[in-house]
């Protein structure tokens, strides 16, 4: 291992992490271009690196990828990655009131956290944790949905109703298209344009970034708020939350692993999920979705671990655990490198120089994306409104078209983002829309699969209540749909018996 | 009329001395290779597998790029409205491209595709864990006829390759067994590995792929496959069943029959170099060469084969 560290530590390989992270972060930042194209551009690259290299390079960019996700939610309300939904949430508050600085060096700072404790995860446990991808079956990924959609309850700013309108929309939205597992067409009203569903990414920006658009051109104000004495990084303040919220940061990081290594999900889920978390655990006088810094590190923390979790199927299994991991495996195919459990013990030494240079690229994002962090804002803060909305109006319509190289997506795009836009006049807000198409379909493959498999073995029942996972699953759903409820009941309880 | 005969016979000339001197020149410059899917599947592996062999051997750069949706229709769809000059191409699979217009309108047929080469295919397995109580295929065809509809299989995709493997081959071995789509191969063999289901219809490549911790019970090819020398056939145990998903490369059908043909031979050179074959062998995939001039017949047997199962297993009416 200690041989590996030094392999990892060679120029070539340290130069390779860096320009990848950086390239990762920038093409993270604009939304549209995800972590998945990022690496799958990269590959013709790596061809005719050593595998090590190749690898370092692409996992490199790949984390920065992630993490640049945070600068488009925190500074445009518009998540860069979907991984970066969960930031939105708090980041973009931050930014309104001023904070936007403070918001994209905490997001730094727990992206590097939250990565470190992925690849460490990669590095001392992956056999293990390996585990894990494979006690999901179709049962469990239905409840995971489920708990998933609860979130919205956690989600929804003011009206739990409209929230729960806007989840059925979302739901409704990834019904669209060709059905994953049934193949059956749905919904496209004989378009052929909508033969493909709608795209998530394009709903993202649409959803997240047309009505900020639009509101930008309605209003007089400034797009943020703009500081008035020279602040530089906020390193000092930023590390201070951060520390005051290492709980938040440690478990959200834990959360991010986990989902990371199982197949279905991502870091969009991960970030929602351990987000939904720091909200239910939130101490008095934090609060959520009004621009709080326990919201971004929880977010960015977890989407960053699912980058190690994600290598934990991919290298063990032979398994992508996320669909860039799919990309690096076919280039790990291409290379002549078999995944699977032999390659721990026969190419140690590529595997583990590899995590260590992934630990190194996450290392090295901290002054990366300092300095980028730094450059992104003060830019998008500077920028007159001129200029701005329409350099971000041309930058929506590049980014969802680089998608799928499909104009249809951009009109799709718009015609969601002018619906959102309507919706969030009348208090119907993105993220529960969001969740509802990120998750209907996880949820729909899962029961059919699971009902398809019951039946068959004529155990419908035990199929659903009847493994660990899942009723596992089902009672932390209930309880952190009812925990606030029944709380509020005993305090007023105990309230009445002291009088 | 003289005069306009002249013209014309002139003219077809020069266009044919056009057309040829334009495939001498081919390929001038770099190819856009499109796949009709995301990246990270067979289809992008197997043009990746390509790019380098292409370079070498025509000096040109083969770029891929990605246009995904519909299960590859929305690629297909395009594809015709595309210009015809040979410097784009784009990947092609079966059963897709008989199924899909076979079962509603996709706004593209068949017959419309001008296919180059077919270069490669994955042919069927069937796979079980290494810790299954399956050790032949006879352990497992014994188990569902005890237990009719109780040996569950997970596989990739509806009306997919696997799914009609599963079909023709309850049929040919007498059995009712129960298929469960997945999206993609690799969610597919996570079941499988994680005893969600007792076998899955996958292909050779997932055999390579899971390594020790899978065995290939038997391939649906015609001989054994080299990466499985101790893998029967169907075909040895009995059953007549070979298939798979096949994969081929198309040109717009405004493309030039001379370039057609020439992208065809430059594609079965490739085919034929031992480097390339052995890369793709490793990988699990099984070579084929079916090159422009085959292609009607081939596509011919093949659709009627894939109708067939299809309507057989209730996925065509």
């Amino acid at each position: 291992m200690l041989q590996s560290l030094a392999a990892a530590l060679t120029p070539v390989n340290l130069v390779l992490a860096l320009l990848g992270v950086a390239a990762g972060t920038a093409i993270g930042a604009i939304p549209g271009l995800t972590a998945t194209m990022a690496v799958a551009v990269l590959v013709p690259l790596t061809f005719t690196m050593p595998p090590e290299n190749a690898l370092i390079l692409m996992g490199a960019i790949y984390t920065g990828a992630i993490y640049g996700g945070a600068y488009a939610a925190i500074l445009l309300n518009t998540p860069g990655t979907p991984s970066a939904i969960a930031t939105t949430l708090d980041g973009f508050p931050m930014a309104k009131r001023g904070d936007g600085d403070l918001a994209m060096t905490i997001a730094c700072l727990a992206s590097v956290a939250g990565g470190i404790v992925g690849a460490l995860a990669l590095l001392t446990l992956a056999p293990p944790l390996s585990k894990v991808a494979l006690s999901f079956g179709p049962a469990e990924y239905f409840w995971l949905a489920i708990f998933g959609l609860s979130l919205i309850a956690a989600l929804s700013e003011g009206s739990l109703l409209k929230g729960l309108a806007g989840g059925a929309f979302g739901l409704l939205v990834s019904c669209v298209g060709v059905a994953e597992i049934s193949a059956d067409v749905r919904l496209t009203f004989g378009s052929h344009t909508l033969i493909s569903g709608i795209n998530v990414v394009a709903a993202l920006i649409g959803l997240f970034c047309i009505p900020v658009l639009i509101d930008l051109v309605s209003t007089p104000e400034r797009h943020l708020k703009i500081e008035t004495e020279q602040r530089g990084f906020r390193l000092g303040e930023a590390f201070a939350h951060v520390w005051r919220e290492k709980l938040t940061l440690i478990r959200s990081s834990m959360i991010g692993t986990i989902v990371g290594i199982l197949p279905g999900a991502g870091g969009s889920v991960a970030g929602l999920v351990a987000y939904s978390e720091a909200r239910r655990t939130a101490k008095p006088g934090q609060s959520f979705g009004k621009g709080e810094p326990a919201g971004v590190i929880a977010s960015e923390s977890s989407n960053n671990a699912t980058v190690g979790g994600g290598f934990i199927p991919t290298l063990v299994l032979g398994i992508p655990g996320t669909p860039p991991d799919a990309v690096i495996l076919g280039a790990l195919l291409v290379q002549g490198l078999r995944t699977g459990p032999s390659l721990f013990t026969e190419k140690a030494t590529i595997v583990y120089t590899f995590i260590w240079g992934l630990m190194f690229a996450t290392i090295l994002m901290l002054p990366v994306g300092l300095l980028l962090g730094r450059y992104a804002y003060k830019s998008i803060v500077a920028m007159p409104k001129a200029i701005l909305v329409p350099a971000v109006a041309f930058m929506t319509i590049i980014g969802t078209y680089a998608i799928n190289n499909n104009v249809s997506d951009v009109v799709i795009m718009i015609v969601l983002g002018v619906i959102g836009w309507v919706l969030g006049r009348f208090g119907y807000l993105a993220s529960p829309i969001v969740l509802g198409l990120i998750l209907g379909p996880i949820a729909e493959q899962g029961f059919v699969q699971a009902w398809t498999i019951g039946v068959a073995r004529e155990d419908l029942f035990g199929m659903f209540f009847g493994r660990p996972i899942s009723l596992g699953i089902i009672l932390f759903t209930l309880f952190s749909l009812f925990s606030p409820i029944l709380i509020e009941k005993w305090k007023r309880r105990s309230a009445l018996n002291e009088r | 009329m003289n005069f306009i005969r002249r013209t014309m016979f002139t003219a077809a000339v020069t266009l044919a001395a056009s057309a040829a001197a334009v495939a001498a020149d081919y390929p001038g410059k770099a190819l856009d290779y499109i796949i009709p899917f995301g990246p990270g599947g067979e289809s992008d592996i197997t043009a990746r597998l390509q790019q380098p062999f292409f370079k070498e051997k025509f000096g040109q750069d083969l770029v891929v790029s990605y246009k995904p949706g519909g299960g590859g229709a929305v690629g297909w769809a395009e594809l015709n409205r595309l210009t015809g000059d040979g410097y784009t191409i784009m990947g092609v699979n079966l059963p897709h491209i008989v199924l899909q217009p076979a079962q509603k309108d996709v706004g593209y047929k068949t017959d419309e595709l001008a296919v180059a080469y077919w270069f490669h295919y994955t042919p069927d397995a069937i796979v079980v864990s290494a810790d299954s109580p399956f050790k032949t295929l006879a352990d497992l065809t014994k188990f569902a006829k005890d237990n009719p509809g109780k040996l569950v299989f997970s596989g990739s995709g509806k009306g997919s390759a696997n799914h009609l493997a599963q079909v023709r081959f309850d049929k040919l071995a007498g059995i009712k067994s129960t298929y469960v789509a997945f999206k993609g191969t690799g969610a597919s063999n996570t079941a499988l590995l994680g005893g969600q289901v007792n076998a899955a219809w996958g292909y050779t490549t997932s055999g390579t792929a899971l390594g020790d911790k899978a065995r290939v019970l038997a391939v649906a090819m015609e001989k054994r496959h080299p990466k499985f020398p101790d893998v029967p056939t169907f075909k040895e145990l009995g059953i007549d069943l070979v298939s798979g998903a096949y994969r081929g490369i198309a040109v717009p059908k405004s493309t030039p029959d001379e370039i057609r043909n020439k992208l065809s031979e430059m594609i079965g050179k490739i085919n034929a170099d031992a480097e390339f074959q052995k890369k793709m062998i490793d990988g699990g995939f099984a070579m084929v060469d079916v090159p422009a001039d085959k292609n009607a017949d081939f596509l011919k047997a093949k659709s009627q084969e894939f109708i067939e199962a299809a309507k057989e297993g209730g996925i065509l009416k």
